[in-house]
């Protein structure tokens, strides 16, 4: 068996399980957030009274947040309500961040869980060996009642990646180029396992970044054998004590592919498709509008350092927005603490509050017609941050600051060799 | 279900189905106003309750939003069929009762504006237009009920109801 099947075998009650079969799991961690008041009124529909285990539930403001909209305060406080009437002991509220970087800061990701959330970017956690995948409103109210969910055991799909990245790309570019070469419906309903030598070399916030965007190739799920530097992650935040399942050498694999990091080059998704993936060399020139880092993709503090990096000393042009989100409350302190956040504000960024940002185009720097941005974020869908007339491009943090420094799409390696 | 095939491209994602912006809200009636609305502003003027919604590969991928399904099932749209449906969506779409069949044959020969008829049980696509008729896999017995049930929340409800 693979270890992704051991684990929904073991959260089966089962001893064995095999792709395609459709098994009911026992669910470690369920995930809502404030997009999903509709789980809490799924859940009263239901006839739901008490979720099954308070402590396995969390709560994460990070999308509305701050609330942009009266209504979105009034969603909040109808969550936190329900959050104190169930004794849910996990509210991560408007200050905490997005919910993909607050709940392993949180200590509540470890390898061998069933992890489940209202967020299609939850294949995030297959970077801590958990089985994670996104779910919506009426699933997740299911969850609350009874504890468990039916799935599918999907087909695993091994990604060996081999090489070292070349100056001025990142893990980023990495995952731009799986979808340049595997698109957007790559991987649907199947699950994604990266291994070889370069996801060794991977730090953990490099791996997340991997695992994040796999389901823009349609991904279920991701998984990363646990080892050393995962478990200092993990000991770091006080997690000592969990299984970790290990691949059967004689398992099959749906597929298996090879990509060499060494060749990967600075890379953007053109809009409108995340997929329409090209050398950050072709656009070169075009004029930006906006240049956006931040979220459950690009919003960590190795990513904000990278950014730092490149505009340290410098200013962004006038008329160029250059907005900043931390990932969480975490990142922005560390951040403050390394000095990267005052030096990106005295480049002309905007800071925001920990959260979602602008990504999904409700508040927080939205686009108006015509205009363009450039983003560390994961979708250029039409209308994704405002306008549908507004063009987005996707890339690195680093090819992001170094469009804003230029206020036109720029290859970081120009902006990178200047500075050195 | 019958009703008249309105075309869309591979890859339409959740965003382009109801845009973020409308989320704030989770009434079915509000949502459906906006439905389709950053990839066809027209689609609500031009479908008719019954219609029909034909696409390529991977509908309905991106964001895990619910209101996608919810949005196109109060459109008054009876049916989706795809080539392939990204998995958020398709499981959304079965718990709040949308009828979707993967049928990459009938995806791809169906035009826009031919007429199609649907018979789920036989998992039966029947082009009323051209005389085609494409045959899929159905459900599995347990989605089946949970669609003509008009979604999991009333197949809960009525499970409930049968125990007591």
């Amino acid at each position: 068996m693979h270890a992704i099947e051991k684990i929904l075998a073991r959260a089966a009650g089962k001893d064995r399980v095999r792709a395609g079969e459709i098994v009911t799991a026992a669910v470690d961690l369920a995930e809502i957030n404030d997009l999903y008041l509709q789980v809490i009124q799924s859940f009263e529909a239901m006839g739901g009274k008490g979720v099954w285990d308070p402590d396995k539930v969390v709560f994460v403001f990070d999308h509305y947040s701050p609330p942009p909209t009266p209504k979105a305060a009034d969603n909040h406080r109808v969550m936190r309500e329900f959050v104190a009437k169930e004794g849910i002991p996990h509210l991560f509220d408007i200050d905490a961040g997005v919910c993909h970087q607050v709940m392993p800061e949180g200590g509540l990701v470890r390898p061998g869980m069933v992890l489940v959330a209202t967020d299609s970017h939850t294949t995030t956690h297959g970077a801590f060996g958990a089985f994670a995948t996104g779910v919506g409103a009426t699933d997740l109210a299911v969850v609350l009642i009874r504890g468990t969910l039916w799935f599918v055991v999907p087909e695993v799909v091994k990604i060996e990646l081999t090489g070292r990245l070349p100056q001025g790309t990142t893990a980023k570019d990495v995952v731009l180029g799986l979808l340049q070469r595997f698109k957007a419906d790559g991987f649907v309903y199947k699950a994604v396992e990266y291994a070889g030598p370069a996801v060794t070399d991977f730090s953990i916030a490099e791996r997340m970044v991997i695992c994040n965007m796999a389901v823009e190739m349609g991904a279920k799920t991701t998984y990363i054998q646990p080892d050393d530097k995962l478990r200092e992650y993990l000991a770091a935040r006080g997690i000592e004590d969990y299984p970790i399942d290990t691949t059967d050498p004689d398992y099959e694999y749906a597929e298996v592919h090879q990509f060499d990091v060494g060749q990967v080059e600075p890379l953007l998704a053109a809009p409108h498709s995340v997929d329409n993936v090209h050398p950050v060399g072709d656009y070169a020139g075009t004029a930006i509008d906006q240049a956006f880092i931040g979220t459950c993709t690009g919003g960590r503090l190795e990513d904000l350092e990278m950014a730092a990096k490149v505009l340290r000393g410098r200013r962004i042009p006038p008329g160029v927005r250059l907005v900043i989100t931390p990932a969480s409350k975490e990142v922005f302190l560390k951040a403050m603490a390394t000095g990267c956040i005052k030096d990106l504000v005295e480049a002309g960024a905007t800071v925001t509050s920990p959260g979602c940002g602008p990504c999904l185009g409700i508040h927080q720097g939205m686009l108006g017609p015509g205009e363009v941005c450039i983003t560390a974020s994961s979708r250029n869908f039409p209308g994704r941050m405002g306008s549908p007339q507004a063009e987005i491009y996707v890339a690195s943090p680093l090819t992001v600051a170094a469009s804003a420094l230029r206020g036109r799409i720029t290859d970081p390696r120009e902006v990178l060799e200047e500075g050195s | 279900m019958r009703g008249k095939a309105w075309k869309f491209r591979d890859d339409v994602n959740t965003d382009e189905i109801i845009p973020a912006r409308y989320l704030n809200t989770s009434d079915p009636k509000e949502l459906a106003r906006h439905c389709m609305e950053d990839i066809d502003p027209q689609f609500m003027e031009k479908m008719s309750p019954g219609d029909i919604i034909v696409a390529g590969k991977n509908f309905g991928c991106g964001s895990s939003r619910e209101h996608a399904p919810v949005a196109i099932k109060a459109a008054g749209v009876s049916c989706v069929i795809a080539e392939s449906f990204a998995r958020i969506f398709y499981r959304n779409a079965v718990n709040i009762g949308l009828p979707i069949m993967e049928a990459k044959e009938g995806a791809s020969k169906i035009r826009e504006g031919d007429i199609i008829r649907v018979e789920p049980e036989e998992g039966k696509i029947i082009n009323e237009t051209t005389g085609e008729e494409y045959q899929v896999a159905p459900f599995p017995p347990f989605m089946q009920a949970i669609i003509a049930q008009g979604g999991l929340i009333n197949y809960v409800r009525a499970r409930v109801g049968e125990s007591r």
